[in-house]
Order: structure tokens, then C-alpha cells, then sequence
């Protein structure tokens, strides 16, 4: 924020925009875009203060920058995954719940920096999976669910408008009618075995995160477990990849960095 | 100088043992009882093979082959001892428990009571007898030290031993300074040529100060019979548990629940008006058959009444379940039997000041407690957990899993090295119960480990058990053996483990156990 507050200074102040807007037609446009797509994510955090906070190295792939509250996202088959996305909720001091994966390995969990003390564990839900999962959503922030039975779209929706009116994100493992996006990992490579020696170290995954509000799925490269961090990012973040202008950059025209403007200017 | 009235019980921890059923009972047995190695206690058969105090376990084992060790247990005997002093304080007040199978009281009201000092002490031993212990000793003297070496000085057919007011003194002078229990001083007074209390006492006391300091100066006033610490007798423990009797017995669980809310509200008043709250409880149920189904209720804070309610629900609904009943914990499970009898008592109790809530709460807020407790009755006690880790070799020991309201036993310290266990990173999932695979090389032959540890040939793949679609192997390595309790036949385990990468860039834990494999986890 404080980066952004002095751009702002500097664009106030000093009147570097004009001198720009005079100098050259063309990279104004792209720095005006720039600015209003700067100007609609700040407005985003600000004004609608509905995400959960997430993990640094996921944020910025989700669509909005974060898990939203109320939302609903489909996590495709691994444990590790869901673990990072439940990392930054509860290193922020929420409750995390999982309902319906006795595999879930509770070792794992921690080293990726979920707080234990406020992990809730339903092992085996039975048939009754969705209404413990509307039953907890009242207390916890996140849910993470595998479910057991397909459930009915009447169910479904109830469960919606349950997690809306609390604010509770629903991670679900498996394909789930209404989500906000799915989230999945691409590719996978282990290091540090070998034939016959070694043992695993660190793990690389693409991240892919496909919604409906971008036209290209978004990706990403983590270390996931990394041995000293838990989840490290690879390649540098989707720059000001958030809000409106998700999808205009993922199709590859992609703005100069804002940060980039002072020093045209000097 | 006090009169005093010391009981004794003899061999009283071996007497705790029988009645805790640790040790067999009767008189031909002869019983020991260890603490770190030595005999703290015997049996009257086992002294007959010449086992004593303070001998080491392999020669009491020596001297009695057939002899039954049991360890020390200070809880056991003192809760075995407590029936006792109920009964000794029915007959006299002011009991003071100098250690279990010892208490001293002052005799000058008792004596009065029952008309004389032999007759006072003749009422504490059948007090005794009638609890079910056949000897008991008591010596009558003045001050407890001179009152316990009486009552050491008794045989079983003449119990006790009353030294007359002024003469303790005398009594003691023959004794040895050994009897003084400090080995020590008794060793130094021995090498100085002193070998009886009597001639210690003919020592001048402020001598004695100066030269063996305050401890000296109170051995000194008890070889004289001259100590004048009181009698200072316990205060009676309150009664805190509660016990409901149900007449007509009920039989739906949602009955005794609401019967039982008066009894819980009871409870936790009756601490809180000792500021205390209850941390642990202990719940016992009796059915009509007079089946007892005793439990202690773990608190992570401190009980409400509302709570200790629950846990009255779920003992119920835990023992139908047992039973092989269907729980139905929302209509109220039929049980096996109709319930005559609920008793509710406080198992660890603390301080009020240590569980006020903080100004922003203490634990989980009321919300996150309520919904899952209404998950619990939803689906029983055990189904929501919370997590923590703990040590252990194996995946499944490297975690526990502690019902939501419940407090964790830690057996396994985590801050052991662990031999043995997997390198970090630990795998995502873990598979609650393990799948069976196969782990073929390039020709299709099934992998093996020989007692070298060596695979018999490189793996290429491996399949589920159930013919499955095969998985190439890109990288493996292992095999790492465990090898542990070998000597518990229950709990030991020879297996080999294996980390593995297919070729989708998943690695998985496969281990060999008895010549067949298994998939027991999976690094996604």
C-alpha cells in the first residue's frame, strides 16, 4: 500500500502525469489503464472488504486476489493444494474446518503453516456430510469438504446461501455445480530422489486456476512443500493482475508495470 | 509434652496392592513391592524368604524365586487408605496421615472418650478391622516419634503398646540412633562412639546444635522424647460428588439428561462456592443389572453444567453403541438396560482465578463450541476432532486425534529424536487405512527385500492390488527398514518403506510388511 500511496504522491505532487500525457500519446494510455486498474483493485480491498486473507503465493491467481467470503471453489485432488489455500486463512487467525477426508495429514498441514489449534477435523461425515458442513460453516471461515454422496441442487443452493450469509469460503475437493473457480494442479515434479537414493526434498507444481470471469485459466509455479518456507512462489506474482483487467492481461497484452512510470519521467 | 496415639498398618503398600488387584491376594503369597529397583515393602511370606526393605530386585528375586513384583504406586495407597481414615475419624477427630498406613492422633480426647488410653486404642483397631485389614498396631506415648516407635514394638496377638506419660524417654534410650532415619547423622553419631538414642541424649543440646546444626537439634529433642511439634490433623476433604438414584429406572438417554441437569448444576455450584472449578470429571453409571460404566471426562478449560450434561449423554450413547446398538443420539438410544443410578464427581479440580475468561475470551469463542458440539450430537462424541502431532515412528502414530471438548494424553514426546522416522516433508495424505499394492520390476516379477536390505531387483512399477491400472516408477529410493518393539508382541513391527515418484510427478510411501506391499501414503 505504501508503494501505491507514493505513486500517488508523486503523481499529485510533482505533476509527472501531465509532463507524461505531453511527452508521448502512446504509453499514456497504457499508463492510464494501468492506473485505473490500480484504482480498481485498491477500490476492491477497500470498499468491499470481502476476501479471506490468502496465502501470498496463491492470491494473485485467484480471480478478485484472494478467496472471497461466501464463495465456493473446486479444488481438484490434492491434499497439499487445499493445505496451502487453508495456510493463509489460519495463519490470520481463522478457523478452518475439514469435513469428510480422513487422509488428510495433519503432519503436512502444520509444516505448510496451518495452525492446529484452530483446524476442526470430521473424519467421517457419513451421509449426513452436507448438513455438518452447514452446520459448521456458522463458526468456521473456511470449509474444506470432500463430499460423499452427490448431493441435490436444491441442497446445494441452500448451502450457498448459508455460506453467503456467513461469510465462510467452501473449498471443495471434487467437482462442486457453483463455483467461483477451479483450482487445480497441472503439472508436478519432485526432486531430490533418484534411482535407488535420495529421499523427496521439495516438490515444483503449475497451479492453474480456470473461472468463469477470465477467459484463460491463470497459472502459476510454486514450490509446494518448500523445506524452509512451506509454499514459495517461482515465478514473479501477476503483477497488477487483479480486478477487471484479469482477463485483458492473461490474453497477453499486458501493461507496462506502474512501477515503471517515475522513472520515464526523470 | 502430648500424648499421642500413632496407628500403623503393617506392609501397607503390599495391603494397597491386594486390594487393587495388582498383586494376588492371600497370605501364602509373597508379594514385594519395588521403587527405582529396591524393596520399599513385603509381604509377611515374602520376609519369611528373607526378603527386607531397601533390598535390590534381583536379590529379593534371589532369595524367593516365586516372588510377585509390583511397582510402587503412591496414589494406590493412598487412595486404598482413604476408606480407613473415614473410619478412624467416625471413632476419633483428628486424625493427622503421617504417610499412608501411618496416622497420628492427639489421645487425650479419645482416651477420655472411651475411658482410657487402652481402651481408645482398642476402638481405632477394630475401626480398622471392621474395613477389612486383620492387623493393625497402635502404640500410645508421648509424642508422635516415641508413640510410632511403640507401635513398632507390637506383635499381631498383643496390637498394642502403651508407654506410661513421662517414661517415653526411657523407653527410647535402649533404641539404636539408626531409628533416628537419618542415615547420616546416625553413621556420624555411630563413629563417634555414640550407639544409642540414650547416650545421645546425654549429649548436651546446645553442643549438639553447634556441632550437627537444626537437624541435629530436632534429632536431639526426639531421641529425648522432648519434640513438640503438634498434631496437626487433616481437614476433612468435602464430599463433592453428587450421585442421583432414578426410580422407576429410565431407559432413554434424553430422560437422564434432563434428570441429571439438576445434579451437574449442583456440582460445579458446590466448587464454585470453594472457588474451584472441575477439569476433569468423573461420571459413573449403573443399570438396573448393576453394570457400572465408569469414565473420567477430560476438560481442556473447565467444566460448565451444561457440559458435564453432554458428557453424561455421551457415556450413555457410547455404551449402546458398544453393545451394537444403533445410536440414534436425536430420538434417544433405547439402552441396554434401564439406568438406576448416575454419580458425578469432580476427578481434578483448580483454582477459579486460573479459568477466568481473559477480557477477550479464553479458548474457542461460544460460537465455533456450539456448532461443533452440534455436529457431535449429530454424529457422536468422537467424530469431531482437533489435531496435534506427536512423536512416533509411523505416520499413523505421528498424530493424535483429540475429540472436540476433550483434553490429549500425550504418551509420545515430540522432542525426541525419533529414529527411524520419515525425512520431512511429510505426505499430504495419508490413507486411514492402507491399500494393497503390487511392486513389480521391468520383467513383471514381484519386488522383495532380501535380509540384506537390498531390493532383489530395480522397481519399474507398481499396481493396486485389485488389478488395477499399473503406475510406472520415474525415481524410487529405500528400502528403510523399522524394525521396533520386537519384544511386545502386540505392538511390534518389521516393515520396509519405499518413496516412489510415478510418472505423473506423484510420489508415494509404499512399505512391505509380511512379504506383501502396500500403498500407505501419498505426497500430492
Amino acid at each position: 500500500m505504501s508503494v501505491q500511496l507514493a505513486i500517488f504522491e508523486r503523481m499529485f505532487d510533482h505533476g509527472e502525469v501531465p509532463a507524461l500525457a505531453l511527452a508521448s500519446p502512446e504509453p499514456t494510455r497504457s499508463a492510464v489503464e494501468a492506473l485505473q486498474a490500480r484504482i480498481n483493485a485498491m477500490q476492491r480491498t477497500t470498499l468491499d472488504t470481502k476476501l479471506t486473507p490468502t496465502h501470498e503465493a496463491l492470491a494473485d491467481l485467484l480471480p478478485d486476489g484472494g478467496l472471497k467470503q461466501g464463495a465456493a471453489y473446486s479444488v481438484t485432488a490434492s491434499s497439499a493444494l487445499v493445505m496451502a489455500l487453508l495456510a493463509g486463512p489460519s495463519q490470520a487467525g481463522s478457523w478452518c474446518g475439514v469435513v469428510g477426508m480422513p487422509e488428510f495429514g495433519v503432519e503436512a498441514a502444520e509444516s505448510l503453516g496451518i495452525d492446529l489449534d484452530r483446524l476442526v477435523l470430521v473424519p467421517h461425515p457419513g451421509d449426513q456430510w452436507l448438513t455438518v458442513t452447514a452446520a459448521i460453516a456458522d463458526a468456521m471461515s473456511v470449509i474444506v469438504v470432500k463430499p460423499g454422496r452427490a448431493a441435490s441442487d436444491g441442497a446445494v443452493t441452500k448451502l450457498a446461501g448459508r455460506l453467503r450469509e456467513r461469510g465462510a469460503t467452501l473449498l471443495v475437493v471434487g467437482t462442486w455445480p457453483q463455483t467461483e473457480a477451479m483450482i487445480s494442479i497441472t503439472a508436478s515434479r519432485w526432486s531430490g530422489l533418484g534411482q535407488g537414493w535420495g529421499y523427496l526434498t521439495q516438490r515444483e507444481v503449475t497451479v492453474t486456476v480456470s473461472s468463469r470471469r477470465s477467459a484463460a485459466p491463470r497459472s502459476g509455479r510454486l514450490v509446494l512443500p518448500d523445506p524452509e518456507l512451506g509454499i514459495r512462489r517461482l515465478d514473479p506474482p501477476l503483477g497488477a493482475g487483479r480486478g477487471r483487467l484479469g482477463a485483458v492481461q492473461t490474453g497477453g497484452a499486458r501493461p507496462a508495470p506502474v512501477t515503471a512510470l517515475p522513472r520515464r519521467a526523470s | 509434652m502430648q500424648r499421642t496415639i500413632v496407628l500403623w498398618v503393617p506392609d501397607w503398600p503390599v495391603i494397597a496392592a491386594v486390594r487393587d488387584e495388582a498383586a494376588p491376594a492371600g497370605n501364602a503369597h509373597p508379594i514385594a513391592i519395588m521403587a527405582a529397583n529396591r524393596v520399599v515393602a513385603c509381604s509377611a511370606a515374602a520376609r519369611a524368604h528373607g526378603v527386607h526393605r531397601g533390598q535390590k530386585r534381583r536379590d529379593a528375586q534371589g532369595a524367593c524365586p516365586q516372588l510377585v513384583v509390583v511397582a510402587h504406586d503412591d496414589d494406590r495407597d493412598h487412595r486404598h487408605f482413604a476408606p480407613l481414615i473415614d473410619a478412624i475419624e467416625e471413632r476419633a477427630a483428628g486424625v493427622q496421615i503421617v504417610r499412608p498406613g501411618l496416622v497420628a492422633l492427639a489421645a487425650r480426647g479419645p482416651a477420655r472418650y472411651y475411658g482410657g488410653e487402652k481402651a481408645a486404642a482398642l476402638a481405632l483397631i477394630g475401626a480398622v478391622i471392621d474395613e477389612g485389614v486383620m492387623d493393625a498396631r497402635v502404640g500410645v506415648s508421648d509424642g508422635p516419634f516415641a508413640a510410632d516407635r511403640a507401635a513398632r514394638d507390637t506383635r499381631p496377638n498383643s496390637p498394642v503398646r502403651i508407654v506410661a506419660e513421662g517414661a517415653a524417654a526411657a523407653y527410647l534410650a535402649p533404641l539404636p540412633v539408626s531409628t533416628l532415619a537419618d542415615p547420616e547423622l546416625a553413621t556420624l553419631l555411630a563413629r563417634l562412639g555414640v550407639r544409642t538414642l540414650g547416650a545421645f541424649t546425654v549429649l548436651p543440646a546446645t553442643a549438639v546444635r553447634e556441632r550437627f546444626g537444626p537437624a541435629g537439634a530436632h534429632a536431639h529433642a526426639l531421641a529425648g522424647a522432648a519434640d513438640a511439634t503438634p498434631i496437626i490433623p487433616r481437614t476433612p476433604p468435602d464430599d463433592l460428588e453428587r450421585v442421583i438414584e432414578l426410580e422407576p429406572p429410565l431407559d432413554r438417554v434424553d430422560q437422564i439428561a434432563f434428570a441429571v441437569r439438576q445434579l451437574a448444576d449442583d456440582v460445579v455450584e458446590q466448587l464454585a462456592a470453594r472457588r474451584l472449578v472441575a477439569t476433569a470429571v468423573r461420571v459413573s453409571v449403573t443399570d438396573e443389572t448393576g453394570r457400572e460404566s465408569d469414565r473420567v471426562w477430560l476438560h481442556p478449560r473447565a467444566f460448565r453444567a451444561s457440559e458435564i450434561v453432554d458428557r453424561v449423554r455421551w457415556q450413555l450413547s457410547g455404551s449402546t453403541r458398544r453393545l451394537g446398538q444403533k445410536p440414534d443420539a436425536a430420538l434417544g438410544p433405547g439402552l441396554a438396560s434401564p439406568v438406576t443410578r448416575v454419580r458425578i464427581a469432580p476427578d481434578s479440580v483448580d483454582a477459579t482465578v486460573n479459568h477466568e475468561p481473559g477480557l477477550w475470551g479464553a479458548g474457542p469463542d461460544d460460537r465455533v463450541h456450539h456448532a461443533l458440539s452440534r455436529v457431535q450430537s449429530m454424529l457422536g462424541h468422537e467424530s469431531v476432532v482437533t489435531a496435534q502431532r506427536a512423536g512416533g515412528r509411523t505416520l499413523a502414530e505421528r498424530r493424535i486425534l483429540v475429540p472436540w471438548g476433550d483434553r490429549a494424553v500425550h504418551q509420545r514426546p515430540l522432542d525426541r529424536p525419533w529414529p527411524g522416522a520419515l525425512p520431512q516433508p511429510a505426505p499430504a495424505t495419508v490413507f486411514p487405512s492402507r491399500h494393497a499394492v503390487t511392486v513389480i520390476d521391468g520383467r513383471g516379477d514381484v519386488v522383495l527385500i532380501d535380509d540384506r536390505l537390498r531390493v532383489t531387483s530395480v522397481p519399474a512399477a507398481f499396481a493396486p492390488g485389485a488389478g488395477g491400472a499399473t503406475r510406472p516408477i520415474r525415481s524410487w529410493a529405500g528400502p528403510w527398514p523399522l524394525d521396533e518393539r520386537w519384544w511386545d508382541t502386540a505392538q511390534r513391527q518389521k516393515i520396509y518403506r519405499l518413496q516412489v515418484v510415478d510418472e505423473a510427478g506423484i510420489a508415494w510411501l509404499l512399505v512391505l510388511d509380511g512379504g506383501s506391499w502396500w500403498a500407505e501414503a501419498r505426497y500430492d
